[in-house]
């Protein structure tokens, strides 16, 4: 009975309508926003920063991007990364043509590229329904591929095709360390994270869950399709872009077309299948899971079968419990881990008693 | 919509009254409130020489339908006649292969279905429509998003007025639940309720609407008496206090005979039948089509 | 004149080839709605798994019977796994099984006959032909002889296929399901036996197409990519029509080396052919939303 809703009693719709209406639930978040902030700049050291958090943070932002389109609206989307390598590859270019655009507008513009070139992809489906939407996005998938790889231009004409952006600061403050690199990103992802919130409790958020539901309910209603699909292809590629561009700058520390190759949209799929369609929360649980599952599974050959199994070999089986997982939670709990989640909340707010 | 917010207040009214025993005393069997009998106002909506067809099949042959204001028109005819077509027709969904539609003197070759619903028409569908993935509130809710104008961005910050839509619109669609008496259920996602509670919260979206026409597709299908007494009971209280226009698609015909103003029959994608609800009872084409003698 | 028609006809026999393992897809589709992704995973385990066993000493044909029974146990273990408790789930939802299914089988196979390129000979020779040599007028061309045979191959198992569903008793149980499974249940089509055939059908149309795309390019992981090319195959030719999967892959094939050929010329850059299969499937899509030979449904509201 730690964790309940008797006794807190709303008044007015405002309250009711709150994003935390539980007090547990807005000590919780605080909590973790304290953590997030101080606690683990203080206390981590900088591998789990700069290898497990700052990417955790980074595949988060994607997958509320790709949940945004695919778990909300309903537009299944396969070339997640290829929205990513957009954002990625406009910030890389902006900082080299533009070196006075500041970092953080600098983002927000390659968030807007991104967007574009969402809505140009979206187009597509205001004739296209359900399958025949994947080979939209496949499309773009490999036409970015090709793009960002063939073409010299978008990477400084560098042999390699991989580049390295410029240092990066922020009001001055150079962000050169895992930890600055860090906190830039908990401070854009927290942000945007907030906006995402309040787009999916208002208006626009139903108006997605309606097509997504029922597109011949919604038109009645009156929700225009082609704008609201348009606006949710628009939204989630400007998440995707970001979040490719934090990628490069504060995680990689390099830009290159293979880093956002099919291989990676699927995994950003399986985030959001693992974590939960159109849940902000299976956002990030998704984005852990996948992304310490291997490092977990790593430890374990090691401490049980170690020279048994080789590093291929681990490559292999990831891709086999991967896949496994994957058909599990679809056939088992489609919601995913969030409801796993949402149970465990139940539980906490009855116990000790078990009903 | 200027009456919007007279309907809305008047909403507020009824729940009072309900609570009242001398007004529903007060209520006759056409539930018109006592003392007051109801006008019927000019034609509001018709649908002339309607014939629609899919691939080889002719769903509507020539139909000629027309709805006044403020009145409840009953469409009935065995299975397959063409009803939902006929109201897919009107509402937008369907768009006739010939034929001319005109609401409120605007004649169009085809309505579109979002134009439908900016003009004050708003429907239930036979088979549920509800966003199963939602609450009910959020379905009601849904109902309110013509009126929703809050832009892009005060949305994605939530303040101003995308924050101010969330709260107001709440109260509108929190009448629309105390009037539907469906209070205790209103954070449930709709996928869990029973079939006759569905059937209300479809109802209650499209009342959210404030609609001047409401086309019900079959409203208390699957319902036992008891829901279909409610169901009446909230039908006849939309048409008289908010003087909605309603067309409504029904089998039982003692529901018709009921609560209808008028009856049109229709079968076989044409309209055989068409008059007060006495008159229908007696006619004998349409006593024949229900009996299905050969013709 | 003669260069282009020498690739267009080297991209109508690879296109044969698209073909082939959009059969598959075909197959698939039509009997269980579902689109599925691992089929070219399947294509690669097949290849792999035959290979492995050839390499292990065991003689030709029996491999390839062995490799059958492989498939066939695998399309039923698939069927009763993974579909079998996802009957009525959206199609988006079935899609993305297959996904996890292509992942979990590429794992296998990589797991069980190991990460390496393997070689696959099947004693066909790739000698090019000379037209010249054979017909008096003929342009000045070269045609690989492999290509000749594979194409022959799946001409044969398409006109099999064809009769099977066109005459047999099978084959119209397989048309009844994939039309409305709930009415052919109900006139008594034991609904599971037949897509457990069409999943062994699927598979043996996956070994035919891994070995010989397998002996064309070599077993490797690229194999199961090859089958993304499929899905524009299949959005021009349909998802439901065999001749539409025939079609499809004759016009990908041709137009992706046409367009590797000329636009990449014009534009100096290569790899062309990796993306515009879907950009033309797009183009298609924009105009014919249910494919050059597929059905539009019409829904009931």
């Amino acid at each position: 009975m730690i964790y309940r809703e008797a006794g807190q009693f709303k008044t007015t719709y405002a309250d009711d309508a709150s994003m935390l209406p539980l007090r547990e639930d807005r000590w919780f978040i605080w909590g973790l926003l304290a953590v997030a902030f101080i606690g683990v700049p203080l206390l981590a050291n900088d591998y789990w920063i700069g290898a497990i958090l700052t990417p955790f943070l980074i595949y988060s932002l994607a997958s509320i991007g790709l949940n945004i389109i695919t778990g909300v609206a309903g537009q299944l989307n396969l070339g997640a990364a290829a929205f990513m390598a957009v954002g990625a590859f406009s910030a890389y270019n902006f900082q080299l043509r533009i070196p006075e655009l500041p970092l953080i507008i600098n983002f927000l513009f390659s968030g807007f590229i991104a967007a574009g070139v969402g809505v140009i992809f979206g187009l597509p489906s205001l004739r296209i329904k359900g399958l025949y939407l994947a080979v939209t996005s496949l499309a773009a998938q490999f036409l970015f591929e090709w793009l960002f790889t063939n073409v010299e231009w978008f990477y400084n004409y560098v042999s390699s095709g991989s580049v390295t952006p410029a240092p990066m600061d922020v009001f001055g403050i150079a962000i050169d360390t895992p930890i600055s690199k860090y906190l830039l990103t908990l401070s854009i992802v927290a942000v945007l994270t907030l906006v995402a919130r309040n787009l999916l409790r208002s208006r626009i958020g139903r108006q997605w869950r309606a097509i997504h539901d029922m597109e011949v309910s919604a038109e009645v209603i009156g929700i225009k399709m082609a704008q609201t699909k348009l606006l949710a292809f628009a939204v989630s590629s400007f998440f995707l872009g970001v979040a490719g561009a934090l990628y490069g700058f504060t995680y990689l520390g390099s830009i290159e077309a293979a880093a956002f190759d099919l291989h990676q949209s699927f995994i950003i799929l399986f985030m959001i299948i693992i974590g939960g369609m159109g849940s902000l929360v299976g956002s990030f649980i998704g984005a852990a899971f996948i992304l310490l599952f291997p490092i977990f599974m790593s430890q374990v050959m090691h401490a049980t079968l170690s020279g048994v199994v080789d590093q291929g070999m681990l490559g292999n089986l990831e891709l086999l419990i991967f896949g496994a997982l994957i058909i599990f939670f679809l056939i088992v709990e489609p919601a995913g881990l969030a409801r796993l989640w949402q149970v465990v909340k139940n539980k906490l707010r009855m116990w000790p008693f078990p009903h | 919509m200027s009456d919007g917010s007279m309907r809305m207040s008047a909403i507020e009214e009824l729940n009072r009254a309900d609570t009242n025993a001398e007004a529903m005393d007060a209520v006759d069997s056409k539930g018109c409130l006592a003392g007051q009998t109801k006008v019927i106002g000019d034609v509001l909506m018709s649908a002339d020489d309607i014939s629609l067809s899919f691939g080889g099949v002719k769903a509507l042959t020539n139909i000629s339908i027309n709805v006044r204001e403020h009145e409840i028109l009953g469409i009935i005819g065995p299975n397959g006649a063409g009803k939902s077509s006929m109201l897919n027709v009107l509402n937008g969904i369907y768009h006739p292969q010939e034929g001319v539609i005109s609401f409120r003197g605007e004649k169009r070759r085809q309505m579109k279905a979002h134009q439908a619903a900016r003009q004050g028409i708003a429907r239930t569908f036979q088979n549920i429509a509800l966003f199963k993935g939602m609450s009910v509130l959020d379905n009601i809710m849904t109902g309110r998003d013509l009126f929703m104008k809050a832009g892009f961005w005060s949305q994605a910050l939530y303040w101003g007025k995308g924050q101010r839509d969330e709260i107001e619109h709440r109260e509108k669609v929190e009448a629309v639940i105390n009037f539907l008496e469906l209070q205790s259920i209103r954070k449930t996602p709709v996928g869990r309720l029973p079939y006759g509670m569905q059937k209300l919260v479809e109802l209650g979206r499209a009342l959210a609407a404030e609609p001047s026409l409401l086309l019900l597709d079959e409203p208390m299908a699957g319902m036992n008496v008891e829901e279909k007494e409610d169901m009446c009971r909230y039908i006849l209280d939309v048409n008289d206090e908010f003087g909605t226009t309603i067309v409504l698609i029904e089998h039982d015909m003692g529901v018709v005979m009921d609560i209808c103003d008028r009856v049109a029959v229709l079968d076989y994608g044409k309209k055989i039948g068409d008059g007060l609800p006495e008159e229908i009872s007696s006619n004998q084409a349409v006593i024949d089509a229900y009996l299905g003698v050969a013709h | 004149m003669d260069f282009f028609l020498e690739v267009l006809i080297a991209g109508l026999l690879s296109g044969v080839m698209y073909s082939l393992v959009a059969l598959g897809f075909v197959l698939i589709f039509k009997a269980s709605g579902v689109f599925n992704f691992a089929q070219g995973t399947m294509v690669l385990f097949a290849a792999l798994a035959f290979v492995s066993l050839l390499e292990s000493g065991i003689n030709f044909w029996i491999s390839m019977l062995l490799t059958f029974g492989i498939m066939v146990l695998l399309g039923l273990a698939i069927e009763r796994v993974v579909l079998r408790p996802l009957i009525n789930q959206s199609p988006i939802t079935l899609l993305m099984v297959t996904i996890g299914l292509s992942f979990f089988l590429e794992g296998l196979a990589q797991a069980l006959f190991g990460n390496q390129v393997h070689a696959l000979d099947l004693g066909i020779s790739d000698d090019p032909i000379f037209l010249a040599d054979y017909w008096e007028n003929a342009p000045d061309i070269l045609i690989s002889s492999f290509d000749i045979f594979a194409a022959l191959t799946a001409g044969l198992l398409v006109a099999v296929l064809a009769l099977f569903f066109n005459k047999t008793k099978h084959g119209r149980a397989l048309r009844a399901v994939s039309d409305d499974p709930a009415a052919a249940q109900s006139v008594g089509i034991p609904l599971q036996h037949v897509t457990a055939l069409v999943w062994a059908v699927a598979g043996f149309v996956a070994l035919v197409a891994g070995l010989l795309w397998g002996s064309r390019l070599g077993v490797q992981f690229a194999l199961s990519v090859i089958a993304l090319k499929a899905l524009p195959v299949l959005i021009i030719g349909g998802f439901t029509s065999i001749t539409g999967a025939i079609v499809g892959g004759l016009l990908i094939g041709a137009s992706e080396k046409l367009a590797e050929l000329y636009v990449g010329e014009w534009f100096g850059i290569g790899g062309i052919e990796n993306w515009f299969p879907y950009v033309l499937a797009l183009v298609f899509l924009l105009f014919r939303p249910n494919g050059l030979f597929g059905e539009s449904r019409i829904n009931r509201v």
